[in-house]
């Protein structure tokens, strides 16, 4: 088992006073592409608000590098740990290059205002990102994919070792979809820790290599996609009946759901 | 193309003018800094001549040669006037503008709301309740004593508003909610109280629609120098606020608690407005309309709205008053109603040509 760069511990999150999950424990694996699924409401969101600090356990801790990431100065979490929510905010008539530029944030300061080292990063993450040629144009005009990739662009632009992704798929249409998973897979690649939400489980099957499959608040399985993506893991966290083959380009686990008796009809 | 000398808004990887995939009303990152500076530029320019004409115009007209008489030459007939009236009613319109404009700026970028304004804060009301209940229960007192009370009603109004919308768990929703509450009740208050005691209403007259008259009695340096402090301040939440604006959980990711952010803001917009509330009452349109003409030309970036609503509210308020001035002769129109008249109608229009960015 690698070192967990990331973890909760006996972990009680939630919303005011109603708790979603209770003592939870969770380790995210340095260096895998863990994605955290499971049924609406199952509390996999919560877990990674929590894991981001944007929300607080009202018992229990969640460890970066193994202190309590509450007690460590916001702005130095934000150097090691970058977060795309499920929707974040575009200020009208803001371009690309300026809200990219605006994931430096961590590393400036009051006397540390913009640099070449600045200027270096944005250009860099913008070609990996591959939106270089969008620099100029304004964020309110681009399609949801692209617009995905700047967003991905701008936490990446904080240089952080370990990534957390809040449902970077949704309102994207399947292209779109395999496009960002692909980008995710690429940055994992290169070394990054990624954490992210993901509904579809094929995709997460195909693309993860540490899956963590939650429901009432609750781990139900963990571990590597081949491992855990079985039928009765399936059955038990999603109430689906399914047949799970290999899938014919990844080879990967892919969940086919039975067909049910009225739909033969 | 030398890295260093660019600055952060030339940050493109694509050389200006060769980018096809540039829309026809993008302009070049290079010109479009040009413009802001010279818009800085153009700015001060006309607010140093707004301040000039402000000093010249009165009852009694001046001159250029006068004016300059006026503030150099003590023994010159100008003199008195210039120094104990004019120049007092000058300085405190530009510091009153810069502190509503910057704070509209900062109530906007705070609550991610294009239509907030300082007022949203219960500023203005908390001052009004202050002065009314002072001259209910004490009767008369001087300029300086409806100074005093209106700034603490005001600074005690919007820490009530911030109390009201969950302190620390305060979102922008809320923060509107509580604001428009307090607002409610503190008019409903000031009314029964002006209804009940026309002493009080008679007081309270001429405070409660903004004017600039009373500068020559009003504490200038205390007056000038919180604001100063207050907009230094202001300014610098320029890079936080622009981490705010992309959401919360986007600036928490981003290193910013928007916890922390929304006390600093609220304590620099208390002072800012509570100040320039409690000298020239409650002036309503500096800070709501300002902060919008600024972003359509500056674009998002705090560090550019920020200063710019500052020079433009100063500049706004300014000429209002110099305008209240000359139309009514041998009158004058008092500044608050200059502002409403000319910032009702310019927002309606604003509004209805949507150019009120989204935020």
């Amino acid at each position: 088992m690698t070192a967990s760069p990331l973890a909760a511990q006996d972990a009680t999150i939630g919303y005011g006073r109603v708790a979603i999950s209770e003592g939870l424990n969770v380790d995210i694996p340095e260096g895998e592409f863990t994605v955290i699924l499971g049924p609406n409401a199952c509390g996999k969101s919560t877990l990674l608000k929590a894991l981001a600090r944007m929300l607080k356990p009202s018992a229990g801790r969640v460890l970066l590098d193994g202190k309590d990431i509450h007690s460590q100065p916001t702005r130095a979490v934000a150097r090691r740990l970058g977060l795309l929510p499920q929707s974040p905010i575009a200020p009208d008539g803001i371009t690309v290059a300026d809200l990219v530029a605006r994931g430096r944030y961590p590393h400036q300061g009051i006397l540390r205002q913009w640099s070449p080292e600045d200027e270096r990063v944005v250009a860099e993450v913008m070609a990996a990102t591959d939106i270089t040629e969008l620099a100029a144009r304004g964020v309110d005009e681009l399609s949801g994919g692209q617009r995905q990739r700047v967003w991905i662009a701008m936490v990446l632009a904080q240089q952080t070792p370990l990534l957390l992704l809040d449902e970077p798929t949704t309102y994207l249409d399947i292209t779109h979809q395999i496009e960002v998973l692909d980008l995710c897979a690429k940055l994992h690649r290169e070394g990054r820790t990624l954490v992210a939400v993901l509904h579809d489980l094929n995709q997460a099957a195909r693309y993860a290599t540490h899956l963590i499959a939650m429901r009432d608040g609750a781990v139900v399985a963990e571990g590597a996609p081949a491992d855990i993506v079985t039928a009765e893991t399936v059955r038990e966290v999603f109430d689906l009946p399914c047949r799970i083959i290999a899938d014919p380009e990844s080879g990967t686990p892919l969940v086919i759901p039975s067909a049910r008796a009225r739909d033969l009809v | 193309m030398s890295t260093a000398q660019r600055t952060r808004d030339q940050a493109r990887p694509t050389p200006a003018g060769l980018d096809p995939a540039r829309g026809p009303s993008e302009p070049a990152p290079r010109s479009r800094t040009a413009r802001r500076v010279s818009g800085l530029l153009v700015l001060t320019g006309a607010l140093c001549a707004l301040a000039v004409l402000s000093v010249a115009v009165g009852s009694r007209a001046m001159g250029l040669g006068e004016v300059w008489d006026g503030l150099a030459d003590p023994a010159s007939d100008a003199y008195p006037v210039v120094t104990e009236l004019r120049l007092p009613r000058t300085v405190l319109g530009l510091a009153a503008g810069a502190a509503l404009g910057l704070a509209g700026a900062l109530m906007q970028a705070m609550t991610r709301n294009p239509l907030a304004d300082p007022g949203l804060l219960g500023v203005n009301t908390g001052a009004a309740v202050a002065v009314v209940t002072a001259s209910y229960f004490i009767g008369s007192f001087g300029f300086l004593g409806t100074i005093s009370f209106a700034f603490v009603g005001a600074a005690v109004a919007a820490v009530a508003c911030y109390l009201i919308a969950g302190a620390a768990s305060a979102t922008p929703a809320r923060l509107a909610l509580a604001g428009a509450a307090v607002t409610a009740a503190g008019y409903a208050y000031v009314s029964a109280i002006q209804l009940m005691d026309a002493a009080t209403l008679d007081q309270m007259r001429f405070w409660s629609v903004g004017s600039l008259v009373n500068a020559h009695v009003a504490p200038m340096l205390p007056v000038v120098l919180l604001i100063a402090v207050a907009s230094a301040a202001g300014v610098l939440l320029a890079r936080p606020l622009n981490a705010l604006a992309l959401g919360d959980a986007t600036a928490t990711g981003l290193g910013v608690d928007p916890r922390v952010l929304r006390v600093a803001g609220i304590a620099v917009i208390t002072i800012l407005a509570g100040t320039a509330t409690a000298v020239c009452g409650p002036i309503v349109f500096v800070g709501l309309v300002v902060p919008h003409v600024v972003r359509s030309f500056t674009g998002p970036d705090q560090h550019w709205v920020l200063p710019y609503s500052a020079l433009a509210g100063a500049a706004f308020l300014v000429a209002a008053d110099v305008l209240g001035r000359v139309i009514a002769r041998p009158g004058e129109v008092q500044v608050g109603i200059v502002c409403a008249v000319f910032g009702g109608p310019f927002f309606l229009y604003l509004v209805s040509r949507r150019k009120v960015a989204r935020l």
